[in-house]
């Protein structure tokens, strides 16, 4: 750890799930869902990891906090390093670190009142002394802007909004230094959506929690992050502050991405980069640099070689060999505006007149 | 933040209701709906009892105070409560609200496909244009609509996967929807229309595609042969109730693409429901803002875009983040949709609205004209006054 105000360091996490087949159950080959992920996250603020579904974003943030195991690589929270840990430190690092998912239902039990729900973990990880339970309790429901009648009510009782509330207020109640909200708002309504933010935003500032924020939504993870990660099939491709990605975004993939969010305001019309074909399946991603089978620059060495993370300055981090100074590629693009315009008409005569050539 | 909650659970719960009340409601229910389906499994009725004429003969569809309730044994849901618009021809009409606010039940009654025997179209007409003649579906027999649905208006769904058949390839499943429509066609020329279809719905390789299995396909690729499906008998109306909702950003924007190409090369009329504004921006030309199963307002996509006037819609549009416009905090609308059981005799909006006044204890407001296009169901709005307008340039600022 070289910086005080990191409180967690990625370094190169592999998470490769086993692919089995038949009655023995075979292992038969590997899904590289997480494959040499690094970033790190500094206390306080929020960094978002964005890209399109399988491409392991929900993988990195169980395999962070100790969820799943590891492939390879190192985590460290606060210093530590997390797999490193017996059973009983690691138990009492739990509390620190913490989770809300998309679908606040199925992550709330049923048969337990919501006060029980929010202050189970809280008397088994001895937060505050009995005496001071219930109000405990109490005031972190109101903060997550819950009533304290709300703690008889049975989860079935809330809509979509409120249990995504009642799963913060688990969360909060340990009181973390980091939660992963994984596509916290993705289920509900734009108004709901809203309204959740804002609670997320306010508690961080509270609080000062660190949140790794994943989300498809693009628009949703500029509004929140200070930190920006695009994954595309198990790697990172391009990691930067947010205002430098989305005003200078370098890697194809995450240009086209960007290009892809629809804007609603009908007088605005885009020069759209429309890729081709479908995510190909971690279980068989292609050689050398993943995306090579939809991206417009791929060069012949793409097809072998895998990019390596470089540093663009100021900590913007792409993995492309269009970036490699000794890429021997003549279509080295410059990162300015004018630049970066150019290269969209010329995605646009590319994609003249076509659109999926890949089936399946 | 605690004034976003206050709604449903602070009260004793409104959807309770004892064993008796339930089984009054549902033998009242099973009248009521006895009646309706009787009417609507008739064999032999005259055309004379559903043909009508179009108001604009431009139009390919006229929604006309259309009612459509659900009698479910703990009350009546109404889903859709007087819903008036329409879909000029080759013009695509964007529906947009939140979820449960009678977007689907709104196009499923124009299909009559609402689930039976429990949802019923109880008022209203929807007036589809046939060219000739117009029919009223709202009280056409059953038997007749078969022969218009698929045909004349067909319809893509959210999850290809559910409308197409698993067990049958590809190519038999839009071959069986041709064959059905030209009857006269050789065994040939249906293959060959099948084939051009999944060409123009942009499948580089139709003849492989043809010999697929549904879920030998990506879901980007499922809502293509969808969409080829669709368009093959070349409908006057097609809707598409969100149809990139499951789909991947990337793969959103290949389909939304294809619909524009294809808004060129076919004449139909396309109603677009999604719950996104941005989807909305990019496709529509008329836009119709549902909340609480009815309209609060409509317009042209850049009446509605550029200057929203119901409080609904403003607000909605201050909730959603767009990417490169900053806000410190984002709008947020407070509390959230009534139930459609227990509908309130005032604007339906009233309870979330920062804008309401004396005059919204009154009863729901009638629909205000802004414009030929632009109306708006909102007292603020009784004299047409277009000044008296909510802005939201950057926060929320209220003229009043
Ligand atoms: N428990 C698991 N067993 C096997 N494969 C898994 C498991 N969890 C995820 N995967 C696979 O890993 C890949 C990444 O999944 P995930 O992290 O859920 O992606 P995302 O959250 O970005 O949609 C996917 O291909 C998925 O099928
Ligand atoms: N089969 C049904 N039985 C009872 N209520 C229904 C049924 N289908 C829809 N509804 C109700 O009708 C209302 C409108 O639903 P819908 O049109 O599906 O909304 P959306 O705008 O999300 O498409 C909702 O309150 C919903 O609960
Ligand atoms: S490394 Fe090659 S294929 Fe990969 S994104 Fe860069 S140019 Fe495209
Ligand atoms: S009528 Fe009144 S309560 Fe309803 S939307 Fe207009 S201002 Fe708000
Ligand atoms: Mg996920
Ligand atoms: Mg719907």
């Amino acid at each position: 750890m070289n910086d005080n105000n990191t409180m967690l360091e990625v370094k190169n996490l592999q998470k490769f799930f086993p692919i089995k087949s038949g009655f023995f159950g075979r292992v038969v080959g590997q899904v590289k869902a997480v494959d040499g992920v690094s970033f790190s996250i500094e206390r306080g603020k929020t960094m978002g990891l964005v890209g399109e579904s399988g491409c392991g974003k929900t993988t990195v943030g169980k395999t962070i906090l100790r969820l799943n195991s590891k492939t390879g690589g190192e985590v460290y929270f606060n210093g530590k390093e997390i797999f490193g840990l017996g059973n009983a430190e690691m138990l009492k690092m739990r509390p620190h670190m913490q989770i809300i998912f998309q679908d606040p239902y199925s992550s709330l039990s049923p048969r337990l009142p919501v006060g029980e729900i929010i202050g189970e973990a809280v008397r088994e990880h001895q937060i505050v002394p009995p005496n001071e339970f219930d109000d405990y309790v109490t005031r972190i429901m109101q903060a997550c802007g819950l009533q304290e009648y709300h703690k008889d009510r049975y989860p079935h009782e809330f809509s979509g909004g409120q249990r995504q509330r009642i799963c913060i207020a688990r969360a909060l109640a340990l009181n973390p230094d980091f939660v992963v909200c994984d596509e916290p708002v993705s289920a509900l309504d734009v108004s709901i959506q809203a309204q959740i933010i804002n609670l997320l935003e306010d508690l961080q500032k509270e609080f000062n929690l660190a949140y790794l924020f994943i989300s498809h939504d693009l628009s949703v993870v500029q509004h929140i992050s200070d930190t920006v990660g695009v994954m595309y099939l198990g790697n990172l491709v391009e990691f930067a502050n947010k205002d430098e990605i989305f005003s200078n975004p370098l890697h194809p993939y995450t240009k086209a991405l960007f290009s892809a969010i629809p804007i609603p305001d009908p007088t605005v019309r885009r020069n759209r980069i429309i890729l081709e074909g479908s995510i190909p399946s971690p279980a068989n991603p292609p050689s050398g640099c993943k995306f090579h089978t939809r991206c417009t620059y791929a060069m012949e060495r793409c097809k072998v070689e895998v990019p390596v993370q470089l540093d663009k300055g100021n900590g913007h981090m792409v993995a492309c060999h269009l970036y490699d100074d000794n890429s021997g590629s003549e279509k080295q693009p410059e990162t300015d505006e004018a630049s970066f315009r150019a290269i969209g008409e010329q995605y646009d005569k590319a994609n003249e007149n076509k659109t999926e050539s890949n089936p399946a | 933040m605690t004034d976003s909650i206050k709604t449903s659970s602070t009260k004793k719960n409104p959807n309770y209701i004892s064993a008796s009340e339930s089984r009054k409601i549902s033998s009242e229910n099973r009248r009521i709906t006895d009646a309706l389906e009787k009417k609507y499994n008739r064999k032999h009725v005259p055309e004379s009892e559903y043909l009508t004429t179009m108001k604009d003969p431009n139009n390919t569809v006229e929604f006309d105070d259309l009612h459509t309730y659900f009698f479910t044994d703990i009350g009546t849901v109404r889903a859709v409560d007087g819903v008036s618009f329409a879909v000029p021809q080759g013009k695509t009409v964007g529906i947009v609200g939140e979820s449960g606010c009678g977007k689907s039940v709104t196009s499923l009654s124009l299909m009559q496909l609402v689930q039976r025997p429990q949802g019923q179209i109880v008022r209203g007409q929807i007036r589809f244009n046939l060219g000739d003649k117009a029919y009223d579906i709202a009280k056409m027999p059953g038997n007749m609509m078969e022969k218009i649905r698929g045909n004349e208006v067909s319809m893509i769904f959210q999850e290809p996967m559910t409308s197409l058949n698993p067990v049958f390839r590809i190519g038999d499943q839009i071959n069986e929807v041709i064959m059905l429509h030209y009857p006269e066609k050789s065994e040939a020329e249906v293959r060959d229309h099948s084939l051009h279809m999944l060409d123009l719905v942009g499948i580089a390789n139709p003849e492989g595609i043809y010999m697929r299995y549904p879920h030998e396909l990506s879901g980007g690729m499922r809502q293509r042969v969808m969409i080829a499906m669709a368009i093959a008998c070349d409908p006057k109306l097609v809707i598409a109730d969100e149809p990139t909702t499951a789909l991947d950003v990337t793969i959103q924007a290949q389909i939304l693409d294809l619909f524009r190409n294809l808004k060129e090369k076919i004449n139909s009329s396309i109603m677009l429901i999604t719950h996104d504004l941005g989807v909305i921006a990019e496709m529509a030309d008329f836009v119709v803002v549902m909340y609480a199963g009815r309209i609060v307002e409509k317009g042209t996509a850049n009446e509605i875009f550029l200057h929203p006037a119901h409080p609904y819609t403003v607000g909605l549009m201050a909730s959603k983040p767009v990417v490169n416009r900053k806000v410190d905090r984002l709008y947020s609308i407070p509390g959230s949709v009534p139930s459609p059981i227990h509908m309130p005799d005032y604007c339906y909006f009233r309870d979330r609205c920062d804008r309401r006044f004396d005059m919204c204890n009154g009863p729901y407001p009638a629909e205000f004209q802004l414009s030929d296009t632009h109306k708006v169901s909102c007292y603020h709005y009784r004299d047409g006054a277009a000044s008296n307008r909510a802005l939201h340039n950057n926060g929320f600022e209220i003229l009043n």
